[in-house]
Order: structure tokens, then C-alpha cells, then sequence
């Protein structure tokens, strides 16, 4: 009990450190440039508590429940008896872990799916455009463009493959795709793929990559198991514009072939 | 009791987490068939991700992201350029040091490069690294806010800078070392999550609305892009330096 009092106040201490710039940052702003007081700072005083407390308890049920979830499924679904095929005696081919690219694709498609912050952008975009793109439409290709994109992350761990190659590759298609879709959007298609990495996923994901590198036969953790985020920041790009971009076509049919 | 904003947001948290437990179980029970080991510290961290989610969510709404919206309105009124971009470079700063997905995966980083001996394998070499590394991130995302912000300010387009910081990764990337490539890769999406998103989208909706010729739903969008693009970049130039 003492010992975890300890671990408790250390980690306290320590999220204190993290959370002082933004703090010294909102209130010097406050007090030195805008020269106002602050309207509340009781509820203030009280909110950064919160937020103090809540990183706390954030970071221990990391460490105790989404970090160990993450390396059990990566273990589990990389074991040769889940697999079926005798490790001695076969090769392993990409093609056994086929669960490994479905459970990834379902945490993505999932995760961005019930994403609030997705849900807000997406009804701003269905105002922008004036109803061409819907918001559900929307938040379907985020979430395909996360589940694919996590599934093909988890493909180029299982192959070995360098990472740059699939990324650049990403931003090739970008920039192509940018110069045709519809200029309204670009913006906001861009920024979906900052939106759908919340503070849940991330650490799940990370674990899962990182349990993969180390249970998959050949692969490095320091090499292979960091990536995912990355693919599940690109691809909800390229899945927007692509919708965006079809919610056009659909939308003016054959008027639309302006240069 | 049941409209208790506390009770509201525990269980809007709980949402937050049900698609992951979701398929997580049904995978367990329809194709792993295997025991769950340590049943119980899962359902305490679970429980303990819930609790702190909610915490911070309803802290930074009655703290953070009032002031820091009111205070991005009140600055674009102001129309004092430097300000403006000093405070777009701090908020930034800030946020992403704080940004508890960065700290966890930070750690997690720290202890693979302890592992895979590209640092010494002792506690006080790992805290440096990861100190290190999200340091360079939030200066990174600082530096990514202010060159948004001025976006935002001139009226560019807003793939010019996005291409630019494409060809620098491309560039980059070759002469970087290897082992720091994935997590330089993955930092930006790491950073952007839950303060830096709302806090940065407050002040690019409002420059855009306070700026006369930008719109709000064009202009402000944009700056998430470059806030985890830039990471990369520097991260790399990290990887290089040390």
C-alpha cells in the first residue's frame, strides 16, 4: 500500500512537470497580453486538478490494461497453434496471418467510427459543401480509410517491408488526388487524419505493432514494431479526397469536366 | 442525477473505449478460444482508463479549452502579429508536452531503443530519450501551429506547405537512421489527439472567423495536417542529431 501510495504521488509529481508549460502558457497569456483576469478561476483551479488526476489514472490504466491487451492479441494471433502450421517443418507464409490484418482493420474501422471528434467534423463538412458530401459518407471513409490503412500497416510488419516505401507511396497519391478533388474540402480531408488517432488508440495500436515485431519470426521491435499511426493517419487522406471526390462526380454527372 | 455532466462524460468515455473492447472480445470468443491471462488488472486498468479519460476531459472543458479559445478570438481581435504567432508557438509547445498519448508511447519508445541497445540500457538514459523525444516533437508542433497560423493570416493555400513538408520527409528519410524512422513516422499521429485537436482547431476557427476575407470552413481547417506532419521532419533531424 505504501509502496503504491509512493508510485501514486511520484506519478503525480511527474504529470505535474508535463501539464506546468500549457498552464504557465493559457495563465501568462492571460494575465501579461490579453490583461484580463481570469473569468472563473476557482472552476479553473479545480479543472486543472482534473486534468491532473485524469492523466494519472490514464497513464496507470495504460500500463495495466490497453499496453497488455494490445501484445496479448499480437501474441495470441501470431502463436503457430492459432496459425495452424508447424513452425519446425513450414514456412510461414503473409498469407497465415490473415486474423492479424482483420482484428487491425476491425480496431481501426471500429475506433474512427465512434470517434466524437470525427462526428463533429463531419457534420461541418456536410454544411460546407452544401449537402454534396454527407456526414455519415464521411465518417464511413475515415473509417475504412483507418481500417484499411491499419491492415496494411500490419501487412508490411508480417513482410518486413520498408516503411517509407508504403508512405511516400501515400503522399504520391495525395498530391495527385489534391490537384483534382474539389478545393473546399482539401482542408478538412487533411486534417481528418490528425482527428481519428485519439489517445485510446494510439497506445493500443502501438502495443499491438510492437507485440508483432517481437512475436513474429525475422522482425525487430526497434525496427519494425513503430508505423501503425502512421498509416493510420494517411490513408483517412486519401479515403476523403476519394469520397470527396466521387460526392462530386455524383452530384454534377457529366456538367463537371471544366478543366 | 443522471444529467450530472460527470455521469454524462463517464459515460461518454466508456463509448470511447466499447468499439476496442468490442472487438476484442468477440475475437476471443469466436476465434482465439484461448484463456485471458490477468482477467482481473485488465478490468482494474480498464476501469482506471475510464476514470482518468473522464477526469481529463471534464477538466480541460472547465479549464483549458475556455480560456484558450476566448483567448484565440481575443488575440486575432488584438491583430498583433507577433502575439499572435508567439502564442501559436507556445499553445503548440504546450499542449503537446502535455498530450498523455505521447508521454505513454514516448516511454514505450525509450524502452525498445533500451532493448535494442541504440541506448544505454539504464533508467535515467531512457528517461532522457523520452524526454528528449517529446520535446523535439512539441517543438516541432510549435513551430507547425505558427507556420499554420500564419497560413491562415497570408490566405495560402493550404497544400503549399503540406507538399513542402512531403518532400522533406521524402528527402530526409534515406539519410535518417533506421531505427528512428517508425517512431518519427508515427509521432505526428501520436501528438495530435486529445489536447492538441481541440485546442488547435479552437484557434484556427477563430483567426478564420476574425479575419476579414477567410472562411471559417475553409481557412480553418489545415492545421492538424501540419501539426503531425511536422513531427517527422523532426524527429528524423533528433535521430540524426543524436
Amino acid at each position: 500500500m505504501i509502496d503504491w501510495l509512493m508510485h501514486f504521488a511520484l506519478k503525480l509529481l511527474e504529470t505535474c512537470r508535463d501539464i506546468l508549460p500549457i498552464v504557465v502558457i493559457i495563465i501568462g497569456f492571460q494575465l501579461l497580453v490579453i490583461r484580463k483576469p481570469l473569468a472563473h478561476p476557482k472552476k479553473t483551479i479545480i479543472g486543472f486538478f482534473y486534468v491532473l488526476l485524469g492523466i494519472v489514472f490514464f497513464l496507470e490504466g495504460l500500463d495495466l490494461a490497453l499496453f497488455p491487451l494490445g501484445s496479448l492479441m499480437a501474441s495470441q494471433l501470431t502463436t503457430p497453434e492459432f496459425l495452424g502450421v508447424n513452425s519446425v517443418t513450414e514456412a510461414i507464409t503473409w498469407q497465415s496471418y490473415f486474423w492479424v490484418y482483420v482484428f487491425a482493420a476491425s480496431i481501426g474501422f471500429s475506433t474512427a467510427l465512434a470517434e466524437p471528434s470525427l462526428l463533429a467534423v463531419a457534420l461541418k463538412a456536410e454544411q460546407i459543401s452544401g449537402g454534396t458530401i454527407r456526414a455519415w459518407g464521411l465518417r464511413i471513409s475515415v473509417a475504412i480509410g483507418v481500417g484499411f490503412g491499419l491492415a496494411l500497416g500490419t501487412f508490411r510488419i508480417v513482410t518486413g517491408s520498408e516503411l517509407y516505401l508504403y508512405i511516400i507511396g501515400g503522399y504520391i497519391i495525395v498530391l495527385i488526388q489534391t490537384r483534382f478533388a474539389p478545393k473546399l474540402i482539401i482542408g478538412l480531408a487533411y486534417d481528418s487524419g490528425g482527428v481519428t488517432t485519439s489517445m485510446v488508440t494510439v497506445p493500443l495500436v502501438t502495443a499491438l505493432g510492437l507485440g508483432l515485431a517481437s512475436t513474429i519470426p525475422g522482425r525487430n521491435p526497434l525496427l519494425d514494431g513503430f508505423g501503425l499511426i502512421a498509416f493510420a493517419s494517411l490513408f483517412p487522406i486519401i479515403a476523403v479526397l476519394g469520397y470527396a471526390q466521387i460526392a462530386q462526380w455524383r452530384s454534377k454527372g457529366s456538367l463537371s469536366s471544366k478543366p | 442525477m443522471l444529467q450530472h455532466p460527470f455521469i454524462k462524460q463517464l459515460f461518454s468515455s466508456f463509448l470511447d473505449l466499447a468499439p476496442i473492447l468490442a472487438v476484442v472480445l468477440v475475437f476471443q470468443v469466436l476465434i482465439i478460444h484461448q484463456p485471458i491471462p490477468d482477467v482481473g488488472s485488465l478490468i482494474v486498468g480498464t476501469l482506471f482508463v475510464i476514470i482518468g479519460l473522464t477526469l481529463f476531459v471534464q477538466g480541460l472543458e472547465q479549464s483549458l479549452f475556455p480560456i484558450g479559445e476566448s483567448m484565440a478570438y481575443a488575440l486575432a481581435r488584438k491583430g498583433s502579429l507577433f502575439w499572435l504567432l508567439a502564442f501559436a508557438f507556445c499553445l503548440g509547445f504546450g499542449a503537446a508536452v502535455a498530450e498523455p498519448a505521447l508521454i505513454a508511447v514516448a516511454e514505450k519508445a525509450a524502452n525498445i531503443a533500451g532493448n535494442g541497445h541504440l541506448i544505454e540500457q539504464t533508467d535515467a538514459a531512457k528517461a532522457g530519450y523520452a524526454l528528449g523525444l517529446r520535446i523535439t516533437v512539441a517543438l516541432s508542433i510549435g513551430l507547425a501551429i505558427l507556420i499554420g497560423v500564419l497560413r491562415i493570416i497570408r490566405g495560402w493555400p493550404v497544400y503549399y506547405p503540406v507538399f513542402f513538408g512531403y518532400v522533406c520527409v521524402a528527402i530526409m528519410t534515406p539519410f535518417a537512421p533506421v531505427e528512428i524512422i517508425g517512431i518519427a513516422y508515427d509521432s505526428g499521429g501520436i501528438a495530435t489527439s486529445s489536447i492538441t485537436v481541440p485546442l488547435v482547431t479552437a484557434l484556427g476557427v477563430g483567426l478564420a472567423t476574425s479575419i476579414k476575407g477567410r472562411n471559417p470552413m475553409t481557412d480553418g481547417f489545415g492545421l492538424i495536417v501540419l501539426a503531425s506532419l511536422m513531427p517527422t521532419i523532426f524527429v528524423m533531424a533528433y535521430g540524426m542529431a543524436i
